[in-house]
């Protein structure tokens, strides 16, 4: 059983561990998938290798993330392990050592937004982002695409990256009218210096195999053929799938290998997906033999049954103009952005955002210095219900000298004051302060 | 009084054991061909001057299963496989005689499909038109539930010699592993269940009535009657043999290292707190990955009589033997001809060794000894980086909560103990290398019939309890009893040991000997629609690998 391509998996269930314990996200969720990788014997296989989660640390966090007061006080343990979970995935792909890797860990990341004051959409940190900052750090700037395919948008993701041209944030979701968390549409499309690097592709519910894989052809690969990433992460949400409980996707188990083997991710990492005795084993299992490049065919859901699953004529038409839509959107992203920014200096704009799972709500303002050399300079005003009140400076990855000194004189003259703390995240250097 | 035997592939080995001394050993040349002459012969040359009814028991270690499967000496045997929806057929690891059935069972033991009691027909006559009278019936996740094994069988039992179910092979979720397993099982079982009935005749005739036990590859033994319908579990016994030997003679309650260095190879065996670790889910043999309880052992290519070379700049230390070391009469330089040339060891011709060491001694253009220290060092070396890298490979294994993952038992190694023909010129240095004192046990060379005649019975059971469906499995049994919704994990817990317990003493455990721990316990809320359906709690259990009573 030698095969050519090396696959790495990183599982961590925590089976110790839930937000609740009624709650999706509780100890229960992955215990029918590691029933199903152990029965299949997955592990086995000379070209599948289990790696232990390394732990993250606060400096990783803090190169992504402005917590608020800070990491320790918004994270628990299963946090550092499932973003170190992550971060090991990387490492092995980075290293060599395995061609892909697969991060099957909990708790999930991809609605954690910039500016953390709580939990929302179940998730504290962005491992993901976590992870792409860990990357730049040790293994030098990279162009990535994030291909998030959980229903849900991946919001958290598309905020922590709106600024920065060289990441890719492509979501594609079941369609923000009909489900949390109301965002993900055309118009979302990337800060003033990097427009076009955040895709949101919204799709009707009851979208199944046929249209997924439409959607992938002809608009994800294209697009991604023009942004030439280095890296291909995949945030591989499973709630797409036709048992999720709180979608109303038509996903399967062949649909997400064979979406897969076909976007070939260098890192994998699992979102939601709660569907945990009808979807989550078969799915995993469909995944990790796509990776490592193993006969995925006789993977089906007990109860799969295509013709069922199979998309209307009307939603088929639908599907493919929003192919069309996202792709012609894409060609077109510079003169949007000439239109959108103009001869502006400074761009602000206004944000409200809930913490469902907290109940948090935060009011922010983000101030981004247009620049044509760098991801530019942002600052974040950002003010939550808990009573706390930051401001963030916030330098990009390859910041160029005028954003750096600008950044830099605005950190100095702000004092806290009004302000809980004012942070200073400098993406580029790898420096992170605090006053 | 204990009757211990060893019968290894070169040698045979027999002690007789008294109040846990040993009070006569002996060793002769196995005979392949007829294994009921070197147990003749030992017996023999024991009980020349002993009176066989003193006898309180018997164990033997054979490499019986392990000839037959390396050998190949085995039946054809036809493979009912109830595969349901996952991996490929062609990934599966048997594929000779092999019939995919209709039927499924899901992770929760649910059936999913049912089997097609005519397709079972059809296949069973199939068989029986090749002349296949062995056969095995796995399904996936049929440790689950396994009633469609069950079914099966039933269906097809008529002319068969003999069937092995997957389920009852072990515990543990692996399908393609529990193929595997099963297969060998069908596979070497009519050549196992003869030697039984020649080992129980042979015994007989000698007027020993006491109860023969079989040593299992996890250092357990169980009674040889309960045995034959098990073959596979008997595989790879021997080096289990050796290790619950060392565990015999010395007082180990810590973390430590055993290894046995012989002439072609080194292995090396691990006791974490004095217990012997086994393998995560089953041994290796001849490429067949399976689900037999092993102890966890890695052999490396590297002994006394490795073949020493200098090339390119650099020594190198086997991996391969050519023959005994220069100073019986090799071929070829060897680490024991250093240890020799060093005055570490004075068996063996020095004349011979010195002549083999000169000329690497020329090539690495350094003095005799200086050349004869270098070998000595880099096969020190050579196992303490492979102790090593076991030791971490065992550490960096995998956890899934994160209780473990921050407080996990970590395996620091205080003590070492060698046997092999090296052992005493070795243990110094390598004592040295690791950072731990290195001791050599009494009565080494014997330390494989020693360890048979001593273990304990094991056993492993594996419960799981869904309260929502309110069944309870025993995997390793087949069993499936109802339970109350609001049945616990203390009572699964306790329902666990109390049938370990009847199936150990069933195997031939005494009572004073059941050291029974939980080993996994987890229990889960199952929650449906934002309600609390029921639990599932897991629970596994054994009799923990070690000696028979009193010897600790």
């Amino acid at each position: 059983m030698t095969r050519t391509r090396k696959t790495g998996l990183i599982f961590f269930p925590a089976f110790d561990w839930a937000i609740s314990p009624t709650h999706p996200e509780r100890e229960e969720r992955l215990l029918y998938t590691q029933d199903q990788v152990f029965e299949e014997g997955l592990l086995d296989f000379d070209n599948i290798i289990e790696y232990k989660p390394g732990l993250a640390t606060v400096e990783d966090i803090n190169r992504v993330h402005i917590c608020v007061p800070d990491a320790r006080s918004v994270i628990t343990e299963s946090h550092l392990i499932s973003a170190g979970g992550a971060i090991t995935a990387a490492d092995k792909v980075l290293s060599g050592e395995v061609d892909n890797a697969f991060a099957l860990v909990r708790p999930p990341g991809h609605h954690a937004m910039l500016v953390v004051h709580g939990a929302r959409g179940f998730c504290n940190i962005n491992i993901e982002a976590v992870m792409i900052g860990y990357i730049r750090k040790h293994y030098g700037a990279k162009r990535i695409a994030v291909i998030d395919t959980d229903c849900h948008h991946g919001d958290g993701t598309q905020d922590i990256f709106w600024n920065d041209p060289n990441t890719l944030c492509l979501s594609i979701h079941q369609d923000g009218r009909t489900l949390y968390p109301g965002t993900g549409f055309h118009e979302e499309f990337g800060g003033p210096n990097a427009m076009g690097a955040t895709i949101n592709i919204p799709l009707p519910p009851r979208t199944s195999e046929d249209g997924f894989l439409y959607i992938l052809e002809h608009a994800i690969q294209p697009i991604i053929n023009d942004f030439k990433p280095d890296l291909i992460i995949n945030s591989a949400g499973q709630d797409n799938h036709y048992t999720d409980p709180i979608t109303n996707m038509r996903f399967t188990a062949q649909g997400y290998a064979m979406l897969n083997e076909r976007l070939k991710p260098d890192i994998a990492v699992l979102e939601g997906g709660y569907s945990i005795e009808g979807a989550l084993p078969y799915v995993n299992v469909g995944i990790i033999l796509a990776m490592a490049g193993l006969d995925f065919s006789h993977v089906k859901e007990p109860d799969y049954n295509p013709t069922s699953l199979r998309e209307s004529d009307d939603l088929k038409r639908t599907i493919e103009r929003e192919a069309e839509q996202i792709y012609k959107l894409w060609k077109n992203r510079d003169a949007l952005r000439e239109k959108a920014v103009g001869q502006a200096k400074y761009v602000k704009r206004r944000k409200r955002i809930y913490y469902d799972t907290d109940g948090i709500s935060e009011q922010q303002e983000e101030t981004v210095r247009v620049c044509s050399d760098c991801g530019g300079l942002v600052m974040i005003d950002s003010i939550a219900d808990t009573g706390n009140r930051i401001y963030a400076v916030i330098l990009s990855a390859g910041a160029c000298p005028e954003c750096r000194h600008d950044g830099e004189e605005f950190f100095a003259l702000t004092n806290p004051g009004r302000y809980q703390h004012v942070y200073f995240q400098d993406r580029d250097q790898d420096i992170f302060r605090v006053k | 009084m204990i009757l211990g035997i060893d019968v290894g592939g070169t040698h045979t080995d027999a002690v007789l054991i008294e109040d846990f001394q040993v009070k006569r050993k002996t060793k002769v040349l196995t005979n392949e061909a007829n294994l009921l002459d070197s147990l003749l012969a030992v017996t023999t040359e024991l009980f020349r001057d002993e009176d066989p009814q003193r006898l309180e028991r018997v164990v033997l270690s054979t490499t019986i299963s392990t000839n037959a499967v390396v050998q190949s000496k085995i039946d054809r045997v036809g493979m009912l496989i109830v595969s349901g929806p996952g991996l490929s057929p062609t990934d599966l690891p048997i594929q000779r005689d092999v019939h995919f059935l209709s039927g499924a069972v899901n992770h929760r033991g649910v059936e999913t499909a049912s089997i097609d009691p005519e397709e079972v027909g059809r296949t069973a006559g199939g068989l029986q038109r090749e002349g296949i009278r062995h056969v095995g019936i796995v399904g996936k996740f049929s440790t689950r539930n396994p009633q469609q094994e069950f079914q099966i069988r039933d269906l097809i039992n008529d002319h068969l010699r003999h069937v092995s179910l997957g389920h009852r092979m072990s515990g543990h979720l692996n399908f393609p592993r529990r193929i595997a397993t099963t297969y060998l099982n069908a596979a070497i079982w009519e050549r196992y269940q003869k030697f039984v009935k020649q080992i129980l005749y042979f015994v007989k005739e000698q007027g020993i009535t006491v109860p023969l036990y079989i040593l299992k590859a996890d250092g357990g033994a169980f009674d040889i009657n309960r045995s034959v319908d098990f073959p596979v579990q008997t595989i790879l016994s021997g080096p289990a043999a050796s290790i619950m030997g060392i565990l015999s003679m010395v007082d180990c309650a810590e973390d430590a290292i055993a290894l046995d260095i012989g002439g072609t190879t080194t292995d090396i065996a691990i006791f974490a707190d004095g217990v012997p670790l086994l393998e995560p889910f089953g041994v290796h043999i001849e490429g067949h990955k399976t689900l037999i309880r092993g102890l966890r052992t890695r052999s490396i290519g590297v002994g006394g009589d490795s073949r020493v070379q200098f090339s390119d700049g650099g020594l190198t230390i086997g991996p391969e033997r050519e023959g005994p070391a220069a100073a019986f009469g090799g071929p070829f330089p060897t680490p024991t001809d250093a240890m020799i040339v060093l005055g570490l060891t004075d068996i063996g011709d020095a004349g011979k060794a010195t002549a083999a060491i000169q000329p690497i001694a020329a090539a690495m253009n350094v003095s005799l000894d200086a050349a004869a220290r270098a070998i000595f060092d880099q096969t020190c070396e050579k196992i303490v980086h492979h102790v090593r890298a076991f030791i971490e490979e065992i550490n960096n294994e995998p956890v899934y909560t994160i209780h473990e993952l921050l407080e996990g038992k970590v395996l620091k190694p205080t003590a070492m103990y060698i046997v092999g023909g090296p052992a005493e010129p070795m243990s110094t240095r390598l004592g040295e290398m690791m950072g731990c004192p290195a001791s050599l046990p009494r009565n080494a060379e014997v330390a494989n019939a020693v360890g048979a005649a001593l273990a304990r019975t094991t056993a492993e059971m594996t419960i799981l309890a869904d309260t929502e469906r309110r069944i309870l499995t025993i995997a390793e049994e087949g069993l499936q009893l109802t339970v109350s919704p609001r049945f616990t994990l203390a009572e699964a817990i306790a329902i666990a040991k109390e049938r370990l317990r009847e199936r150990a003493l069933d195997m031939g455990a005494k009572e004073r000997d059941l050291e029974i721990e939980v080993i996994e316990c987890q229990e889960f809320n199952m929650v449906r629609e934002y309600y609390t359906a029921g639990k599932n709690i897991r629970v596994k259990v054994q009799v923990k690998p070690g000696l028979i009573s009193t010897l600790r």
